[in-house]
């Protein structure tokens, strides 16, 4: 009988190329260059973490007012917990509250629902369509509610009122001026060239001041338009000429082929594009349109620039009250923390259904 | 041989011809209509709150100073005059914010990418953070909590002698030129010129023996080397003005407002995030292939990222990073928000004054869209320059 051969078990890799060691190795010291990278970035971390930590959380007060967080010396929280309401809603009416937070509830449950799929688009699309009358009517009152001024409305409220009504309203006007600007009327595609690139080419500041201080000079005599009014015009005008280039890029994807296709099967005109270009276009662009939505929730904040409230106005307002002096930088950390949020998890739906991509509404 | 069927006959009479000459003309008389009823309401408007109109007024007297000016300015100079502090002022703050944003996205564009895992994690908190929070209110926190927390005059951080830095700003030593300052100046613009001169004969050199002469190393020491040289040689003709202590303020000297340091520090923290994530992508877009066949060939990891990956990715950050200048010239005008007087807030005084804002507004799109106007040209001939890369 010949000897089988029988091969010696595997030797374990080196310990130094596995477990964590390796991971460090290979990660973090890998050659004098990026050890010294690290120690630098260490170094950087020793010096900036541990101030911030203990202004954040040990040095900080969660319950207080403001003698108690002075003599703490870190964060207070409290002035936002005293603040919560402001922040939140402005100066809207105590007794009223219940008709911001319902608003804000068909917001949010509006929203999970699209972002889960669980409507077909067209619902979905006519439900975020109609979704300002009742917001309005709630947050304006009448028909039976007690009115509240539009001066009242105010802080995170106002700032999520500006930006989806600005998006609601300007996708189908950038929709418009997208195929406008595709036309074969030579009259129609200027217009709306010449609307899109203006509005492009100039800062969103200028377009608001325009609105709230031209504006009125436009208007017969006798016609009267609040600033918030005034303001939401100004969004939305500026929004719909980027919403449109972002449209205008959906169109072009779509293949030529399509539209043979549709003009073989006897469809005309405005039937190719309402049913078989727009769907498709409109499908492939949803991750930059969630782009454009986010930058239009932060440019929403340059309306305290025309002495509107909105969530920074009034974190800058909330810091100047007497009896919490000297907190501002609590209330621009807040702040920011929850535009972040917001922003943040947006564009994290913007990158899923971009993962998701054709399929995107297909179910 | 006659063609068995006709040519189709153009018919001006065709029904799809009358319908779109008939919507064109609606759509023309429309705006037209509506464009002239707007004048006329207007003017009555204008007329009944007794604002006039035109351009006159840029030629009357401003009343009001401005804190921050490149040019002369006195509070008894006209509006014109004004309103071009605050154009140059825009340019001013543009020009150096779109230098130091496209370094720092660089860097940290690169970064992120880096293999160190800390060093790319800190880029990605940096690029998350700050893209995700309005530019408005990153600026407000540099102005109102960051710089306002720098010491008062009086217990001001002294950088190094003559250099002041306090709530009102950063005060440096000013250099005054004495006479020879001229043979300095001359000298650094020898040395520009044979910087550029070495680099063109060193590429032409290059493709035409296959030996690389160092010219980046050379060029970079005759920049620097030549006009120190000069400037010793010449006996030092420089004088430093330092800031003085005068009162409640420092006099004299260099000065960088907090009004313009939190504008520009703004600016280029958001824009470069923005930046960096057009270069993550781009590198990102380099196929991995490209840089396993650059380290097949021997190049070390710096010169492949120098000589095969940056090039190729050029041609997509440039068209991405054009559009994030244009945003970042047109974001300056939130200088409003913290009072730089840039053009927007120089010219909303004016509004506030005399009520002219039909003019004032109709002035700054004009001037963005120049500038616009301008980036994009510059840009298209970058990205021309980066295409022909491509083979």
């Amino acid at each position: 009988m010949a000897e089988v051969f029988v091969a010696a078990p595997d030797l374990p890799p080196p310990p130094s190329t596995t477990g964590a060691i390796g991971w460090l190795r290979e990660n973090l010291f890998k050659g004098w260059f990026n050890s010294t990278l690290t120690l630098l970035a260490m170094a950087f971390l020793a010096y900036a973490v541990p101030p911030l930590v203990s202004w954040f959380l040990i040095d900080a007060t969660f319950v207080g007012d403001a003698e108690t967080c002075r003599a703490a010396g870190g964060a207070c929280w409290s002035f936002i917990g005293a603040e919560f309401k402001l922040f939140m809603v402005g100066t809207y009416p105590n007794d009223a509250t219940w008709r911001a937070l319902l608003s804000g509830a068909m917001l949010v449950t509006l929203f999970v629902v699209t972002a889960r799929h669980m409507l077909s688009p067209l619902v979905a699309a006519a439900l975020w369509l109609l979704l300002p009358i009742p917001v309005y009517w709630l947050l304006g009152g009448g028909l039976g509610l007690e009115p509240v001024e539009e001066s009242r409305w105010g802080g995170l409220m106002l700032t999520l009122l500006l930006a989806v009504i600005g998006v609601v309203v300007s996708v189908p006007l950038g929709v418009l001026l997208a195929l406008g600007r595709r036309s074969r009327f030579i009259a129609i595609k200027s217009l709306s060239i010449g609307i899109i690139e203006l509005v492009r080419g100039v800062p969103m500041i200028t377009i608001l001041f325009m609105a709230t201080i031209m504006l009125p000079f436009f208007l017969p005599e006798g016609v009267e338009l609040g600033v918030l009014h005034r303001v939401q015009i100004g969004i939305i005008i500026f929004s719909s000429a980027y919403m449109a280039e972002v449209v205008r890029g959906g169109l072009q994807g779509v293949d030529r082929s399509q539209i043979e296709a549709a003009a073989a099967l006897g469809l005309r005109g405005w039937h190719t594009t309402v049913f078989i270009v727009l769907p498709q276009a409109l499908r492939d662009v949803l991750p930059p349109l969630i782009g454009r939505c986010i930058a239009l929730l932060k440019d929403t904040s340059l309306v305290i620039i025309v002495g509107l409230l909105d969530f920074l106005g009034i974190a800058k307002a909330a810091s100047q009250d007497p009896a919490w002096l000297g907190f501002d930088a609590e209330a621009f950390v807040f702040c920011a923390a929850i535009y972040w949020a917001l922003c943040f998890s947006l564009s994290r739906y913007g990158r899923s259904l971009e993962r998701r991509g054709h399929g995107a509404f297909r179910d | 041989m006659t063609d068995l069927i006709a040519p189709p006959r153009s018919n001006p009479f065709a029904a799809d011809k009358i319908v779109s000459a008939a919507t064109q003309f609606l759509v023309v008389a429309a705006v037209l209509t509506g464009g002239y009823m707007l004048f006329v309401t207007t003017q009555g408007n204008l007329e009944a709150r007794h604002i006039e109109s035109g351009f006159t007024f840029l030629g009357h007297e401003a009343g009001f100073p401005i804190g921050d000016s490149l040019i002369s300015f006195e509070p008894a100079d006209s509006y014109g005059r004004a309103f071009v502090v605050g154009v140059i002022n825009t340019f001013y703050v543009s020009v150096l914010s779109i230098i130091f944003a496209t370094v720092v996205g660089v860097v940290m564009g690169v970064a992120q990418v880096s293999r160190n895992w800390l060093i790319a994690k800190l880029a990605e908190i940096y690029v998350e953070v700050m893209r995700n929070i309005p530019l408005l209110l990153t600026l407000l926190f540099v102005y109102g909590v960051v710089l306002a927390g720098l010491p008062s005059v009086r217990r001001s951080i002294e950088l190094f002698d003559g250099g002041f830095l306090n709530q009102r700003g950063l005060y440096l030593p000013r250099p005054l030129p004495l006479d020879g300052f001229g043979f300095v100046l001359a000298a650094t613009v020898i040395a520009l010129i044979g910087a550029i001169a070495l680099i063109v004969w060193a590429r032409r050199y290059h493709d035409r023996t296959g030996v690389a002469v160092p010219s980046a190393r050379i060029s970079f020491g005759l920049l620097f080397g030549l006009p120190l040289l000069a400037y010793f040689v010449a006996g030092a003709p420089l004088d430093w003005e330092l800031p003085v202590l005068k009162g409640f303020n420092y006099r004299g000297g260099l000065v960088f407002r907090p009004e313009f340091a939190a504008l520009l520090l703004g600016l280029v923290v958001y824009r470069g995030a923005f930046i960096a994530e057009n270069v993550r992508s781009g590198i990102q877009a380099v196929g991995k292939g490209q840089r396993e066949a650059a380290a097949a060939v021997g190049l070390t990891p710096g010169r492949t990222m120098q000589l095969v990956v940056l090039p190729q990715a050029l041609r997509t950050i440039i068209p991405s990073t054009t559009n994030d200048y244009a945003s970042l010239v047109k974001d300056s005008s939130l200088a409003v928000a913290i009072g730089y007087p840039d053009m927007v807030s120089i010219g909303g005084t004016m509004i506030g004054q005399n009520g002219q804002a039909i003019e004032v507004i109709g002035m700054w799109m004009a001037i963005y869209l120049a500038i616009n106007l301008v980036v994009s040209l510059l840009m298209n001939w970058a990205n021309l320059k980066a295409q022909l890369v491509e083979r």
